[in-house]
């Protein structure tokens, strides 16, 4: 191996090549894949039709997540409760039936472990850091929060995947994103992958996978890195990575699949050494400064339309860019605001605290802590929280979670993807307005004419509780 | 996957940036199990806009779809390529396309041409009334106006798409190379090579 000082990307790369072709694609080695039932029938299918197996059926996890309902799966005497929408119903069936015909290991809708595929990996400890991991789901960019290169495939890819455990890529570029300084009160991981997406654009990591580097990612918690590697692809890159440090192995030590005794001895030892050397260079850099980091919140419909909660509703004239100033005026249309307006004066009818961005315990913790002694607004019609994991769900109730948020007229549902793509019965209606920890404002994302702002849990909380977007650090005083 | 090298025709001029693959294809339409179908479902919102060019007679059948910036970005669904072939579409041409859908594109044998903003402005002008035509071979974007435009393809994924290559089966031929890495790994890295074993 060349002395060449490299990155973290780039060792990690480098130790999963099978073989590199003469135009530089390589054949690149997947340590884990994780499957879930919207992508995959299609694969497992076209296994069947060509007579394929699963080459290692020992490295694949099925899990389902996204068709879910978040309301009870069994009655009273343990059976099944039907699943209304009949398409939904199959795709979980299938997922069901194929996971054991093909010798996968399967995770069932009512198993304790059952939640989000990426809430469920690293709370496994099937996500290892220096791992390669895949899923046919963008938001496989979460594990890179333990040093893992994850990404999200399309079903060819996945189908790929299962039957010869490699994908044949291309090495992306590396994008440094340093974040150094003190993050004021009430600013969060959600707070600063929305700053960093609004600052970088969409399209600003295509090509690139992206490091998180700095002190604030050093000194953040492991669910807090994977809040912010989980948004990479809402910048563009494929995927993101936090070096693994003694945070990460003290996180992963211990879970099920984790290693143990002289394996993971071995294993912190490779862990420790694929910090990006010193000397080794990114394709580009940025650096931010944690002091201008505000509670941020969208106010469009693309992830790069934030703004701090103090500010307005821009107007399309602010933008330079032709086609973005046309994407604006779409987007405050579809959005219902009107430029100048102050953030803090949009009214909701609805509250979704969730997802694989904001579903883990601390998320929980911090969405109680703003409404503990406090009760939603009566223009909140709907506001659900959904935890990421059964795992997860028992952590909050045997904290007394669940009892804080049902007090303040929260629901406390069952673990899935549920709202944040509203493939499930958990929808916003149309025209409606949503505080949402989720992933992504777009169009129709969280139903059909519904109108997403994404936030943190804290803020999502904190809407519930006024019935406006609100600047958590201004809440009176709870009873 | 079918062998794809000239696709010549209507192009529809949509020319919008960062379009967004639940734009393209909406979660609620995910929850088939086969491929086919999806064209019903794709830009389902903009269908419902005024003047849209989705359901203008203009350009009906059209196989090839000019865009913005950034064109299929957010989720991996591979519903997006699926829905946009159901749809007639064999080739889209934009300033540039996020890495998840361009891959998911290519594996179905849809052709993504990148181009300069200056080249796309002038091609959605001809689409208003004219045909294009795009020669994957010459990698070249021609109009009865003597436009021409060159574009950039990966070799590789270039001779897959001329040949019509089944990648899974490629792959599979270098089965020995993938042993031969899987036992160098259980060696030097067993904690991932070994895996859930340990997890009864």
């Amino acid at each position: 191996m060349t002395n060449t000082p490299r990155t973290l990307y780039q060792k990690i790369w480098d130790a999963h090549v099978v073989d590199t072709r003469d135009d530089g694609t390589c054949l690149i080695y997947i340590d884990r894949h994780i499957v879930h039932e919207v992508t995959s029938p299609q694969a497992f299918e076209s296994l069947r039709a060509a007579g394929r197996p699963v080459r290692r059926p020992d490295l694949t996890l099925a899990v389902p997540d996204h068709n879910l309902p978040t309301t009870a799966r069994r009655d009273a005497n343990g059976n099944r409760i039907p699943i209304a929408d009949l398409q939904s119903a199959q795709q979980l069936d299938l997922l069901e039936k194929n996971a054991p015909a093909f010798g996968i290991r399967y995770i069932g809708d009512a198993d304790r472990e059952q939640g989000i595929v990426h809430v469920v990996g690293p709370e496994q400890g099937f996500s290892l850091p220096g791992a390669t991991i895949v899923c046919g789901d963008s938001h496989t960019a979460c594990n890179g929060g333990l040093g893992a290169l994850a990404f999200g495939i399309g079903t060819s890819e996945v189908e790929h995947v299962l039957a010869t455990q490699t994908l044949l890529l291309k090495q992306s570029k590396t994008f440094e994103v340093r974040v150094e300084g003190t993050l004021g009160a009430g600013v969060t991981p959600k707070d600063v992958i929305l700053h960093i997406i609004g600052l970088i654009g969409t399209a600003g990591g295509t090509g690139y996978v992206i490091e998180y580097t700095g002190n604030v990612f050093r000194e953040m918690s492991v669910e807090g890195r994977l809040t912010v590697s989980n948004m990479s692809i809402e910048g563009g890159a494929r995927a993101g990575l936090v070096a693994p440090d003694d945070i990460t192995f003290d996180y992963v030590k211990g879970r099920p699949y984790a290693p143990k005794g002289e394996e993971w001895d071995k294993a912190v030892a490779w862990w420790k050494s694929l910090a990006t050397d010193e000397g080794a260079t990114y394709d580009k850099s940025v650096f931010i400064r944690a002091e201008d980091i505000q509670p941020t919140i969208t106010w469009g419909t693309s992830p790069e339309d934030t703004s701090a909660i103090g500010g307005v509703v821009p107007a399309p004239e602010d933008f330079a860019d032709a086609s973005k100033r046309d994407a604006v005026k779409h987007s405050l249309e579809y959005m219902g605001l009107t430029p100048g307006m102050k953030l803090t004066e949009v009214e909701v009818q609805n509250v979704f605290i969730g997802s694989c961005t904001n579903s883990r315990i601390e998320d929980i913790r911090a969405a109680a802590e703003v409404l503990k002694g406090r009760h939603k607004a009566d223009n909140v019609k709907w506001a659900i929280v959904v935890p990421g994991s059964g795992l997860v769900k028992e952590q909050a109730e045997a904290e007394g979670l669940d009892k804080i948020i049902i007090d303040a007229g929260l629901e406390w549902r069952e673990p899935g993807c549920s709202a944040c793509l509203a493939m499930n019965p958990d929808k916003v209606p149309p025209g409606e307005r949503c505080a949402s920890t989720s992933n992504r404002n777009f169009t129709g994302r969280q139903g059909p004419g519904a109108r997403t702002h994404l936030m943190s849990p804290a803020m999502a909380a904190a809407a519930a509780v006024t019935g406006k977007l609100t600047d958590v650090r201004d809440l009176a005083p709870a009873n | 996957m079918q062998a794809i090298n000239h696709v010549a025709g209507k192009a529809i001029p949509f020319g919008r940036k960062n379009v967004d693959t639940d734009v393209i294809i909406p979660a609620h339409w995910l929850k088939t199990v086969t491929r086919d179908g999806l064209g019903q479902g794709a830009f389902e919102a903009v269908k419902k806009e005024d003047g849209n060019v989705f359901t203008d007679d203009r350009w009906a059948g059209a196989p090839i779809l000019i865009a913005g910036d950034n064109f299929g970005c957010g989720s991996s669904r591979e519903h997006a390529a699926w829905a946009l072939l159901d749809m007639g579409i064999t080739c889209v041409i934009a300033p540039s396309f996020s890495d998840i859908f361009s891959g998911n594109a290519f594996k179905n044998g849809i052709l993504t041409v990148a181009l300069p903003q200056a080249a796309i402005d002038r091609l959605m002008e001809v689409a208003q009334d004219q045909p294009i035509d795009i020669d994957l071979d010459t990698q070249t974007v021609t109009t009865q106006f003597q436009d021409r435009f060159t574009f950039d393809v990966d070799p590789f994924r270039k001779h897959c798409l001329l040949n019509g290559l089944d990648e899974v089966g490629l792959t599979m031929a270098q089965g020995d190379a993938i042993s031969a890495y899987e036992n160098k790994a259980r060696e030097g890295l067993p904690f991932l090579a070994n895996t859930l074993s340990i997890a009864a």
